[in-house]
């Protein structure tokens, strides 16, 4: 009882208000915004960040004497600072700014995966990955000769435990890369499990955290992870920034992705040699004003608290799941004990297409399709399926919503 | 726009994708095409018979949403009995009815207009042309021969 009573809870009012475009009207109705795992919308903070750095101190960074380009390297490491914090980094120098997790991933991959994993070593992913973390692998096996391993998943959406340790048994998977939330079914992964697990076969474990990051609190030294991704856009910063961390020794034994400006020590005609991590891998001028946003981004979650995300989170899945089950026809993906705010369903005898253009007539926004994940669509034997997403500044009186809506679609396809 | 939830789904479009005309496979046929939307999943596949300089029958298996099914459907119903010229004619203008809003009063587009909605849901163009793109690449099919 007195966790009821001490469950933090957000002024979803006033989250609301800080949001600009929530008012904003589609097809001349009140957007109800219910896409946020594809990319979330911004709050106030998050914009003025980036627009006062352009208006008041900005210059390329790390690279002028002048006063302008000094403060702008300061806001540029200042958001690495708070990176480093959200994700309990050791050291600021693990977190690499990317463009998104797509980068992130290709950056291991390329990087990590041609000079730490042999020819005939294995990757090993899972069947709930984003196209993200299958596609660089392929890559890598093309180029490079290493095999792909995919652990099984449960009926219910869950990481098969007893398959992942069969795929790493024989000692032969150098990485395990896998989800810490998975964008379809909104399952999150055991990741301090699989850590231990990994470890134990001697695997490095990437943590694919685009999804999780949003919605809980991530502590990578708890979890034991080696490497952990995210991109700024889904957790309320602009597009164009991503983040990889991983542990220092891991990066210093790491070659470049890419080569140009900012990532040397020293450069002559015949040769160069690299700065340390981070810098050695943030080739060219960086994403300066999108970093700046992510900073703003962090300082808004954390100062609203994970505590009270979750919380509101948990309380709208559970909602969501009792109130879309309860539409006949409908079926929900996956039933993973441990899940965030996702849920994807398909609606007997009409296609997710439809419902989604059915949806986004009355207003409500929903995303329709594979969801970058192809092959688990075929695990699952549907070709698509609708996805509701939650973020921080969702409604339960927008779930009700969205299965007013479902129920319209049904009459149209009656 | 109008306030109706449902105006891209005309009665007609929503009778052919319940009930479909020339939903299955020819067991003889002298082409055949698949046409597939990776970005949804969408999936037609047809096939085809000419007889006389026409075509002489279709028929269509389509996995997908109301207006690929409605799409693909509607358009056995406009090219049966047509020369090739003619039903590259049609395809033309029922892609320009998509892609810009308006058709040539010629051909005559007869049913196919009821797709004409789906010209202000940019996201759905590839539904309605899909089959459409399957019928060219089944007419230049040589494999059957
Ligand atoms: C689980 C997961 N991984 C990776 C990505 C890729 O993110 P981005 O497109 O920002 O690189 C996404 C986003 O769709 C995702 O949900």
């Amino acid at each position: 009882m007195s966790d009821v009573l001490h469950a933090p809870t957000l002024d979803i009012e006033k989250i609301r208000a800080d949001f600009p475009i929530l008012g904003q009207l589609v097809h001349n109705k009140k957007l109800v915004f219910l896409d946020s795992a594809a990319s979330a919308q911004k709050p106030r903070v998050v914009i003025d960040a980036m627009v006062n750095a352009m208006e008041t101190q900005y210059a390329n960074v790390h690279r002028g004497l002048h006063w302008m380009s000094e403060r702008t390297s300061d806001a540029y490491e200042g958001a690495r600072d708070k990176v480093a914090a959200l994700l309990n980094a050791r050291d600021r120098s693990e977190i690499i700014f990317t463009r998104n997790a797509t980068e992130s991933l290709n950056l291991v991959a390329h990087s990590f995966g041609r000079t730490h994993i042999k020819p005939g070593q294995a990757v090993l992913i899972s069947q709930m990955e984003h196209h993200a973390n299958i596609v660089p692998w392929h890559m890598l096996r093309d180029a490079h000769g290493i095999t792909l391993r995919i652990a099984r998943i449960t009926d219910a959406g869950e990481i098969d435990m007893d398959d992942v340790e069969a795929k790493l048994a024989d000692g032969n998977v150098a990485l395990l890369s896998i989800t810490h939330m998975s964008n379809v079914l909104g399952t999150y992964t055991p990741a301090a499990r699989l850590a231990a697990l990994a470890h134990r076969y001697g695997a490095k474990i990437l943590l694919d955290g685009s999804q999780a990051v949003v919605h809980r609190a991530v502590d990578v030294q708890a979890l034991d992870a080696d490497f952990y991704v995210f991109s700024g856009h889904k957790l309320y910063g602009p597009s164009g920034i991503g983040v990889l961390w991983a542990r220092r020794e891991i990066l210093d034994s790491m070659p470049p992705f890419m080569g140009g400006g900012d990532m040397i020590d020293r450069v002559s005609y015949e040769r160069s040699t690299w700065a340390k991590p981070p810098f050695r891998f943030e080739a060219g001028t960086p994403a300066i004003l999108e970093a700046i946003g992510l900073g703003a981004a962090i300082d808004y979650v954390s100062a609203i608290g994970f505590d009270a995300i979750a919380a509101h989170e948990r309380d709208l899945t559970e909602h969501g799941i009792a109130v879309l089950s309860a539409i006949e026809g409908l079926h929900i993906l996956g039933a993973a004990q441990d899940r965030g705010g996702v849920i994807s369903f398909t609606l007997d005898g009409v296609h997710a297409h439809d419902v989604a253009t059915l949806l986004d007539k009355q207003g409500i926004a929903v995303r329709a399709g594979h969801h970058c994940a192809e092959p688990l669509m075929g695990r699952l034997g549907v070709d698509s399926t609708a996805r509701a997403s939650f973020a921080l500044y969702t409604t339960r009186g927008e779930i009700d919503a969205l299965a007013a809506g479902l129920r319209r679609v049904k009459q149209v396809f009656g | 726009m109008s306030d109706n939830i449902a105006d891209l789904y005309q009665s007609l479009i929503m009778e052919r994708t319940k009930a479909p005309h020339h939903a299955g496979r020819l067991s003889a046929f002298d082409g055949d095409a698949e046409g597939d939307n990776p970005m949804c999943g969408d999936r037609t596949h047809l096939w085809i018979r000419r007889a006389g300089g026409k075509l002489a029958a279709i028929a269509h298996e389509t996995r997908g949403c109301a207006i690929t099914t409605a799409a693909s459907d509607l358009m056995g119903d406009a090219v049966l009995g047509k020369t090739e010229a003619e039903i590259y004619a049609l395809a033309d203008a029922f892609e320009s009815l998509i892609s810009t809003g308006t058709a040539p009063a010629t051909p005559d587009l007869a049913d196919l207009r009821a797709l004409g909605g789906v010209h202000e849901y940019r996201s759905r163009h590839r539904c309605a042309t899909l089959p459409w793109q399957a019928l060219r690449a089944a007419l230049k099919d040589q494999s059957h021969g």
